[in-house]
């Protein structure tokens, strides 16, 4: 068995179709996986025991549960039911695309949450007590000094959060999407070589990661300018 | 005396080594199926393979005298599994073709196939390529359905590929799929079951000449012997026996 270049270069315009979808995939539900995951790390730093109980058990439940069981259950599982076939939801959930969508963003909702949570509560106090004696209202104060610190000091990890969902959507192709993984599945069903599409597929990963990575680079030396400050050489 | 032992270990070593390499040494052929296609081959309540393939790997054995060890293996990765020699053979109903030919050797056929759709009662689907125009129909990926469907239909409908064919059938009863194309004799068997109730065969069934057999990697000489032993247990009326088992005609 040779190694079979002319297979990679090929189906490459397919595994680059599924990086598209693999994209697609990856930006939104992250996008609104940060929308789920603020209120739920807010509700996680609350006084009030109750409070916390909620956003707790649905963290419990993403965290602790493969990503795989919860694509299956969103896409078959719920597809089992007459109620949810006959209810007005049905149209979404029949596609893969947004059961996809849906897994993913519940997801990693739930670890940025707890990844937020860790960064509101590693603000110095000091700042929060600034702002309380300036009389800023707890309104103003999330959102002129909590949100804005907790996405500095939560940015490095959130970049971790995003590879770790990239290598994670490869798993829509459990439900017949054709992202870059299920395209090479589908390209290795038809030409049996599957080291020279893993291999593809890998590098087009690997590429995406470090556009991911860069991007996260670029975004820390915005949002925390003030740590690269030097006092002695920008005076 | 410790030379000796030296000698020994080595020899045990090279020897393990070499049966490693040859399917042969000791007969044992360790079989790969997939454990998750009914009634050929699937997996039973307590965790054992059984079905078609299942049973009709044991008597070939048992014609052939040999020791054999049944084995699952994803689809997906079966082939693959069987040139980095994880197995010897492959009994899991897979069809013969040219492009599986490039890679593995095949024994004789041990059933024959034909390609068939299955829709929703009453859902009136034509299946020519107009009357499927727009639909979605599934097929299990790396299968000769899903390639059908790829090159003959691909042009016109939505076409979707399954790890297995149990998400196919689960997607064809949720109503994500219009239709699914599908091996007749599996099917056969799941519309037989209350799963497969209010589905039916639709159209008739694609002839593709298509016929299953064993494969084995390339060169090696169990090609002949697996023929032999089919050629066998049909003459004697075992493959006759296992066939009712499991179908009311005869799929030879």
């Amino acid at each position: 068995m040779g190694w079979e270049w002319e297979v990679i270069f090929k189906y490459f315009p397919r595994l680059l179709e599924g990086a598209w979808l693999t994209l697609e995939l990856v930006v939104i539900s992250g996008l609104i996986g940060i929308a789920l995951s603020i209120p739920l790390a807010l509700l996680r730093t609350s006084p009030n025991a109750w409070v916390r109980a909620l956003p707790y058990a649905y963290i419990y439940f993403f965290r602790g549960t493969p990503l795989l069981v919860q694509i299956f259950l969103v896409y078959y599982g719920a597809s089992q039911f007459e109620v949810i076939r006959e209810s007005v939801l049905w149209p979404v959930l029949k596609e893969p695309y947004w059961c996809a969508i849906i897994a993913f963003s519940l997801n990693t909702a739930a670890y940025s949450a707890e990844l937020f949570r860790g960064a509101i509560q590693a603000i110095p106090n000091g700042e929060i007590e600034a702002a309380e004696s300036l009389g800023m209202s707890n309104a103003l104060l999330t959102r002129r000094i909590i949100l804005p610190r907790m996405f500095g000091i939560a940015l490095p990890g959130y970049g971790n959060e995003v590879i770790l969902m990239l290598k994670g959507s490869a798993l829509a192709s459990t439900i017949t999407l054709l992202d870059i993984t299920g395209m090479a599945r589908t390209v290795i069903a038809r030409t049996y070589t599957p080291l020279e599409m893993f291999l593809a597929a890998g590098v087009v990963y690997l590429l995406m990661s470090g556009i991911i990575i860069a991007l996260f680079r670029f975004m820390e030396s915005r949002f925390n300018r003030y740590q690269s400050y030097n006092p002695d050489r920008d005076a | 005396m410790k030379i000796r032992k030296l000698f020994t270990a080595a020899a045990l070593i090279t020897g393990t080594l070499l049966s490693a390499q040859s399917a042969f040494a000791g007969d044992k052929i360790r079989i790969a199926t997939e454990g998750a296609y009914a009634p050929f081959n699937m997996v039973d309540a307590s965790g054992n393979l059984i079905g078609f393939d299942v049973d009709i790997a044991n008597a070939l054995c048992a014609q052939m005298k040999a020791d054999c060890e049944i084995v699952a293996q994803d689809w997906d990765g079966i082939i693959p599994g069987l040139r980095a020699k994880k197995y010897d053979a492959i009994i899991a109903s897979m069809s013969i073709t040219e492009e599986r030919l490039r890679v593995v050797d095949f024994s004789d056929k041990y059933y024959s196939n034909l390609l068939a759709f299955v829709t929703a009662d009453g859902s009136n689907i034509e299946t020519t390529k107009e009357g499927l125009k727009g639909k979605t129909v599934g097929a299990q990926r790396a299968t000769i359905a899903g390639q059908y469907l790829e090159d003959n239909l691909g042009d016109v409908v939505n076409v979707k590929l399954y790890d297995t064919q149990d998400n196919a059938y689960l997607d064809l009863k949720s109503g994500r799929l219009d239709a699914l194309l599908s091996d007749k004799l599996p099917a056969y068997d799941w519309l037989e079951t209350d799963e497969g109730k209010g589905f039916a065969f639709t159209g008739e069934a694609i002839d593709i000449k298509d016929q299953i057999g064993i494969a084995v990697r390339k060169g090696d000489d169990l090609k002949g012997k697996f023929s032999e032993a089919i050629k066998a247990i049909v003459a004697d009326g075992t493959y006759e026996k296992i066939n009712a088992k499991y179908f009311p005609f005869s799929i030879y």
